[in-house]
């Protein structure tokens, strides 16, 4: 009775453990087929017929202005290679707080969208019409880094420009008198 | 015999060449104002350094080098080859401190680019540029579209007679005005009040298309001297894509056509003579140019099927045509889609278009439609010289500005320059191949580099081969200043090494 006990617990031990094995497998592929991976610029750039008229995602940086049009929004999004402009529903770029910039770092987003190699609606556009967006990374303002040495360099040189025009003037002040 | 160079000759040189220097330098205060404007601070201080060095070396110069004496036809075209690449090493030093390019000679080649008014570019992360830097690129699209030379000494110099030889040295054989400074004042006047409407309607454009007012304007601004000056830089890495309109391409084109036309005639359309733009050659030329080369294009798109209906087939290659045609090279399509995503013929149209150019005495590169145009006429009077009796006299006039009867003198100037464009779109197609760059590519590339056009295939790159570099460097400085400044410059280097 003991050994059979024994047995079961076993048997439900190696169970657990299976679950414990089998659960991040399942949560894995299921996250594969919900946020299905990214394809790059360069890719759908280089390969854009390939490409043309498929479901993709793309992630990238938020960059320069968001212009909405209406009931819908132009964004462009760069990945580190190249921007790609996005076609999507007004509504979906309130979401968006920054847009790259010198003073900024936009927001990274992923977009989930039709590619279009020549879009017929935008004039033969390369672009992504989004059906949703969502927010990886919220964007910042960006401080300004100055090298000390830099400074130093723009201020000596601010002292040598500012001493010749000085002499220019005078030298110039004196040709004329004489 | 060679005569080598007196001390003098250096000493002349080195003066207007210490003068030019300084004006360029005095440039950088506009980027430095607008730094200061959008409260950028470390592009200030890249600015006061790229003036403190244009100043320190300006003022050595003159110092050293002080004179009273004019200039000669010799150092005239010496001051002028030489003013441009001292422009670019000045002009690339805020660029190379943005922290931007991968090495100081990216920033010179940015910095060529721009002056040369060609739009060809390594700089990296143009999205997060600085308001003040990105003003920096366009503006010296601005200051190389009316010629370096004649801009900086306008500032500082009421007239003088050398004014004209360097005038002529920066590839403007035709006055305006009897004056040249005058003519250079007339080309400040016409293209500040094009700046001031093409600002206003682009900005208007980006406004109601959903920019911030400030980045609107600013973006307006930018694009128009990129576009008058027939350069091709943009504020943002997509080029004219980023603002995805069809009015703003529209305005483009237009601003694209009037950078692309000779000043002569803009200063007879200034004056009502509209019937000029009619009856003359270049005119008639570019329009005959565009639809033959439109043509070649729209069939090899055609033949593709990736632009439909008609409607968008025109709106993608007559775009990339006209942008190729007038030398400026803006884009909406990107580098590599030229190469995927267009067969041979049609880029082969976009590569006539860039090696005809547009307007002499305008702001674009290339062999220009004056030649073709004199070109044409004369094998057409060649070939009625053979249709004709022996003895039948056979004259033929061409329309520029008054009608003119076309002498051998003409025909030869033209198709000498055009031998040497030719030669040197050839020459850069070469080198690309020696690097392993398909034909068409390096061929497409390396006209876009020489003519100042600024379409890419997507060779240029700053993973380049430095040669390469190098090679379009000297591609853009010599097509922009029509070779015989740079010739004049090669014969004083033999002339002091070798003469006697």
């Amino acid at each position: 009775m003991k050994q059979l006990k024994n047995y079961e617990l076993r048997i439900m031990n190696c169970r657990k453990n299976k679950i414990i094995f089998i659960f991040p497998f399942v949560f894995f592929i299921w996250s594969l087929i919900c946020f299905s991976e990214t394809i790059s610029s360069t890719e759908l750039i280089n390969s854009a017929k390939q490409y043309d008229g498929e479901e993709i995602d793309y992630k990238g940086e938020v960059i320069g202005d968001v212009m909405v049009r209406g009931r819908f929004a132009w964004i462009n999004v760069n990945d580190g290679k190249n921007a790609i402009g996005i076609w999507l529903p007004q509504p979906l770029v309130k979401e968006i707080s920054y847009a790259g910039s010198y003073k900024a770092k936009g927001d990274i987003v992923e977009v989930k969208g039709k590619f279009n190699r020549a879009c017929i609606e935008h004039g033969g556009d390369l672009d992504i019409h989004a059906v949703s967006l969502q927010i990886v990374q919220k964007g910042e303002n960006v401080d300004e880094v100055i090298s000390p040495r830099k400074i130093k360099v723009a201020i000596a040189f601010l002292i040598i420009c500012l001493t010749l025009t000085v002499i220019y003037f005078i030298k110039l002040g004196y040709g004329n008198r004489s | 015999m060679v005569l080598k160079p007196h001390l003098d000759d250096f000493k002349i040189i080195g003066y207007y060449l210490g003068k030019i220097t300084i004006g360029i330098g005095l440039f950088m205060l506009i980027p430095i104002i607008c730094a200061l404007g959008f409260r950028e601070v470390s592009p200030t201080f890249d600015f006061f350094i790229g003036i403190g060095v244009s100043f320190l070396c300006g003022f050595i110069l003159t110092r050293i080098c002080f004179t009273d004496k004019d200039l000669n036809w010799m150092q005239g075209m010496i001051v002028v080859s030489l003013s441009w690449l001292v422009a670019t090493a000045i002009g690339a030093i805020p660029l190379y401190l943005s922290g931007h390019f991968k090495s100081y000679l990216d920033a010179c080649f940015d910095a060529m680019s721009g002056f040369a008014t060609t739009g060809l570019t390594l700089a990296q992360d143009i999205d997060h540029f600085s308001y003040a830097h990105n003003l920096w690129r366009h503006l010296i699209m601005f200051i190389g579209g009316q010629g370096i030379v004649i801009v900086a000494l306008s500032l500082f110099v009421k007239g003088f007679s050398g004014a004209f030889k360097m005038y002529v040295g920066e590839a403007r054989d035709e006055r305006v005005l009897p004056n040249v400074i005058h003519t250079s004042r007339f080309i400040w006047l016409v293209s500040i009040i094009f700046l001031v409407l093409g600002t206003l309607a682009l900005g208007i454009t980006g406004l109601l298309n959903g920019m911030k007012a400030q980045n609107a304007f600013f973006h307006g601004a930018c694009i128009f001297m990129a576009a008058f000056d027939t350069g091709g830089f943009a504020p943002q890495s997509q080029n004219i894509l980023y603002y995805h309109n069809m009015t703003f391409e529209t305005i483009t084109i237009v601003i694209m056509i009037l950078g692309a036309i000779n000043f002569k005639l803009h200063y007879h359309l200034w004056t009502g003579n509209f019937k000029e733009l009619f009856r003359n050659i270049e005119m008639r030329t570019f329009f005959v140019t565009i639809v033959i080369t439109f043509i070649i294009t729209a069939i090899g798109l055609h033949k593709l099927g990736i632009y439909q209906p008609a409607i968008v087939l025109f709106r993608k290659g007559f775009y990339q045509l006209i942008s190729g045609h007038t030398g400026t090279g803006f884009q909406t399509i990107y580098a590599k889609q030229f190469i995927g995503g267009w067969n041979e013929l049609s880029l082969t149209g976009v590569i006539f278009a860039m090696a005809l150019g547009g307007a002499v005495c305008s702001t674009t590169g290339a062999i220009k439609m004056l030649r073709i145009g004199i070109i044409m006429k004369a094998v057409k009077e060649d070939i009625r010289r053979i249709m004709l009796p022996e003895k039948a006299i056979v004259v033929q006039r061409f329309h520029h500005v008054k009608n003119i009867f076309l002498e051998d003198k003409q025909v030869r100037a033209a198709l000498l320059i055009s031998l040497c464009y030719l030669l040197l779109y050839a020459a850069g197609a070469l080198v690309g191949m020696f690097f392993g760059y398909p034909f068409v590519d390096s061929l497409f590339e390396s006209t876009s580099a020489a003519a100042n056009v600024g379409l890419s295939c997507g060779i240029t790159d700053t993973a380049m081969p430095v040669f390469l570099k190098f090679t379009y460097i000297i591609q853009m400085w010599a097509g922009r200043l029509e070779f015989m400044s740079i010739f004049t410059l090669l014969g004083f280097l033999i002339a002091a090494i070798k003469g006697k």
